[in-house]
């Protein structure tokens, strides 16, 4: 569980460190694939994935809850580095795996391999409902 | 004395106006074929955030449109946020019933392919939005997108 807090002067609480919407990237990315499989990083679970053979794969979640004070654009900002996030994985094991990029292999319905990808990093964001202080 | 007498002076023959109702005629269908139907009047101020990670609305008659923002005429409807179906504004119960309605006008087999699009201005408090997304969730319409500019610098 990878908890992201926005409150309503729009800061972020992230793993409760706050952080700078520019940093959020690098800290989802490490917290998604676990690259280091650090024990207070979530576990992996051995799963059978067409393409790969047997992976381990992580059982993340990331929960975002905002205040009700929170700026929409900082909502957005949060979705889109976290969306970037995924991308960037998804992307590196696209290159690493078949050699061409994910964007690629989604524009051209290579839905098999898209599925293969998307199984190993599958986008899980929870937003829980928001708070009521700070208005 | 002769048969054809000439009616002494003329004068300038008067221009044709026979060909006048052509040229307006084609005048006309020149700006029908041309004109656009604008979608909707905008009441609120929208200055949507931005983003990088965008993809594009595939197929826009599935779509349909939430705006959430200030007024433009804060003197009549004061500062605070308010949504916009169409071309009035609404309350957060009058969602539910704006969805059904756009699922009413669709085939029934691309109900499931409808979309909602929430355009939403960046200074608009998560709230309303929350409010929305609530209402929504209510009547079943979980394909959301966030409208959003796409960041050049980067």
């Amino acid at each position: 569980m990878f908890t992201v807090l926005a409150n309503a002067n729009d800061q972020l609480l992230v793993e409760g460190e706050l952080l700078d919407v520019s940093e959020l990237r690098d800290a989802a990315k490490e917290f998604i694939a676990n690259p280091a499989n650090k024990e207070d990083l979530p576990e992996k679970k051995q799963e059978e994935v067409p393409y790969f053979g047997t992976v381990m794969v992580s059982k993340q979640v990331i929960s975002l809850q905002n205040d009700k004070g929170t700026s929409y654009d900082l909502y957005i900002q949060v979705q889109n580095e976290l969306a970037a996030a995924y991308n960037e994985l998804r992307n590196e094991l696209a290159l690493n795996e078949f050699g061409v990029s994910y964007d690629y292999l989604v524009e051209n319905g290579v839905k098999d391999k898209v599925k293969a990808i998307r199984k190993i990093y599958p986008q899980r964001i929870s937003e829980a409902e928001p708070k009521d202080v700070g208005r | 004395m002769s048969k054809f007498k000439k009616d002494g002076k003329k004068g300038l023959p008067a221009v044709s106006t026979s060909s006048l109702p052509d040229i307006v005629f084609m005048l006309l269908f020149f700006f029908m074929v041309t004109t656009v139907m604008r979608e909707v009047d905008l009441k609120i101020k929208l200055n949507t955030p931005e983003a990088t990670e965008i993809e594009k609305l595939e197929n826009k008659a599935l779509v349909s449109y939430i705006y959430i923002g200030e007024p433009m005429e804060t003197k009549r409807y004061g500062t605070s946020a308010r949504i916009q179906l169409n071309d009035a504004f609404a309350e957060v119960s009058d969602v539910g019933p704006h969805i059904e309605e756009k699922r009413s006008e669709v085939n029934e087999a691309e109900i499931p392919l409808l979309t909602t699009s929430l355009k939403v201005d960046s200074e608009t408090e998560m709230g309303i939005v929350t409010d929305v997304k609530q209402e929504l969730r209510k009547v079943q319409a979980l394909k959301l997108s966030y409208s959003t500019r796409e960041r050049l610098n980067d």
